[in-house]
């Protein structure tokens, strides 16, 4: 019964890791489009005025996906009737740069993101390229890219800065202990929680008893409590914050899921026993040949699992991003064939009913993050009572 | 899609401290306590639930008890009354017996008491009948002897009873 329920395990991972692998390979056929798009198109200029041809779309969809500087709610005017004013607010810049710590408030840049504008903080001269800083060197007045990405005369510097993805963080964060520390202090007056506590209570249970405890065991499941919950949370309310207005794009940045899923693997890989290690290196129960086949694939599944985390957290997300995009700018790319009304609407049914899928998968990629994650350290703090 | 361009080390060191911090906090503040309640509540709730459970059982084995009892006890009425009518029985008929014996002696005794008054009886009236008889006898032979020709009658009379062989 062991072997079949190992079994079921392993397909359970294989299955997800086919599955986020077919989304992935959606999301950058996706982005060739837009890749596509913004080479006819042009870019540099689209941030300036209102946002209405398809490359314009594209640049914009870009734009946002990537982190930000500043907190921007809307822009409006600009299209010749007079300057173009942006409403929401600055974030603070931090940066390391050659010459030290530099700090100053994003409003330096003028909402610059095509590399231009120089500002000088403190002898060092830095300008800002698709949310990316770069620090200039002396006699070069603006951040070029040439085919390979990499910048003429400029190098990127080491990004502290409160962005809008650090800043969903702190309110994930923030909304996390205030929530769930006021469930804490409510079972100091009675075993039953009240008002937002009932609420959350249950899913804690379920993280718990759905999620933990079939994965990990009965024995040990309480020392990765702590992890999992946590984890749980955060990406289920930043994938949440991502679908408001604000437009946070969090779990769907590289960086982010690379962390989260790193703590999975440290996880996995310090709190991992014996019966794991003897399972990557010296297979039991199969002949020599086969250990010896089986100690690569092993090591490399190692490192896939938690990989398969990462990228599918993060092509999920983006590609919702991506998505719900298009779909809004279905008003403007189909005002001419279907009129401002007609369009408007087949936008609107669109993109409620993605946003609807949204939030599911809001959940989903959450639960799929925690359930693999406790799945792996499973595996690693099995005891192999059958051999 | 270049992925490794789009990497910020910067965010990526920034969301380990806050993850790490936030892990922390969590587990002082959240879920230590969280998970400490729930699982005190649940062990209380399965306590409740066992005690009650031990209750009925023990509130059954009581039920079963009471019955016992009183079966014995009905058990014990239906002996004790049938021994009082099993003793009835026998007291009656001993009873019963000791009066038929009694009564035998008692029939005997006054018999005999009757047959040894009806011996002495007897023997009175004959003794008396004797005296009565020679007293008779005796008027009668004055009488019949106070006359010669009687006497010699009578002589003659009875020896011509007596017959010589």
């Amino acid at each position: 019964m062991m072997i079949a329920q190992q079994f079921k395990k392993y397909l359970f991972t294989v299955v997800f890791s086919l599955v986020s692998t077919l989304i992935f390979s959606n999301t950058a056929s996706l982005e060739k489009v837009a890749q596509h798009e913004e080479t006819k198109g042009h870019p540099s200029t689209s941030h300036e005025g209102a946002v209405e041809s398809k490359s314009e779309i594209a640049a914009y969809s870009k734009h946002h996906l990537a982190d930000s500087h500043d907190f921007h709610l809307f822009s409006y005017g600009g299209d010749g009737h007079g300057e173009r004013h942006h409403v929401g607010f600055s974030l603070p810049v931090i940066v390391w740069t050659s010459k030290g710590l530099r700090t100053f408030l994003s409003s330096k840049f003028h909402h610059n993101d095509n590399g231009t504008h120089v500002v000088d903080a403190n002898g060092v001269r830095l300008a800002k390229l698709h949310s990316k800083i770069y620090e200039l060197e002396p006699g070069v007045s603006s951040v070029i890219l040439d085919e390979d990405h990499h910048a003429k005369g400029a190098h990127k510097v080491l990004d502290f800065s409160i962005t809008k993805s650090v800043l969903g963080m702190l309110v994930a964060s923030l909304l996390m202990l205030l929530g769930f520390s006021s469930l804490a202090r409510g079972y100091k007056k009675g075993a039953i929680p009240t008002g937002f506590g009932r609420v959350l209570e249950p899913l804690v249970i379920y993280v718990r008893d759905e999620i933990a405890r079939p994965n990990i065991g009965e024995k040990k499941y309480r020392k990765y409590m702590g992890f999992l919950l946590t984890v749980f949370f955060f990406i289920w309310i930043l994938n949440l914050l991502g679908l408001t207005p604000f437009g946070f794009n969090v779990t769907g940045n590289i960086a982010v899921t690379v962390c989260l899923a790193l703590f999975t693997f440290l996880i996995t890989t310090f709190t991992a026993n014996k019966d794991y290690w003897k399972h990557i290196f010296w297979m039991p129960g199969v002949p020599v040949p086969m250990k010896i086949v089986l100690m690569p694939i092993e090591i490399l599944g190692m490192f896939t699992k938690p990989f398969s985390l990462l990228i599918r957290l993060f092509a999920n997300i983006t590609a919702g991003h991506a998505v719900v995009m298009g779909l809004i700018a279905v008003t403007y790319t189909a005002r001419e064939a279907l009129g401002v009304p007609g369009s408007f609407g087949v936008s609107f049914l669109l993109t409620l009913f993605i946003s609807l899928i949204e939030l599911l998968v809001a959940f989903l990629q959450a639960f799929i993050f925690t359930m693999l994650s406790s799945l792996f350290i499973g595996m690693a703090v099995e005891e192999h009572g059958h051999h | 899609m270049n992925l490794l361009h789009d990497f910020s080390p910067g965010l990526f060191i920034i969301q380990a401290i806050i993850l790490v911090v936030l892990i922390v906090l969590m587990r002082k503040f959240a879920w230590k306590p969280i998970l400490d309640s729930l699982n005190t509540r649940e062990e209380g709730i399965k306590d409740a639930l066992d005690a009650a459970e031990n209750a009925k059982k023990e509130l059954q084995n009581l039920n079963a008890e009471n019955e016992r009892i009183l079966n014995e006890a009905r058990a014990e009425r239906d002996g004790m009354l049938k021994d009082a009518r099993d003793m009835k029985a026998t007291m009656i008929a001993s009873a019963k017996e000791e009066a038929q014996a009694e009564a035998d002696k008692v029939i005997k005794q006054a018999q005999d008491a009757i047959a040894a008054e009806k011996k002495a009886a007897i023997a009175d009236l004959k003794s008396q009948v004797a005296g009565i008889s020679v007293e008779i006898a005796e008027k009668v032979v004055k009488t019949e002897l106070a006359d010669k020709d009687k006497q010699l009658a009578l002589v003659s009379s009875l020896l011509k009873d007596v017959t010589l062989n």
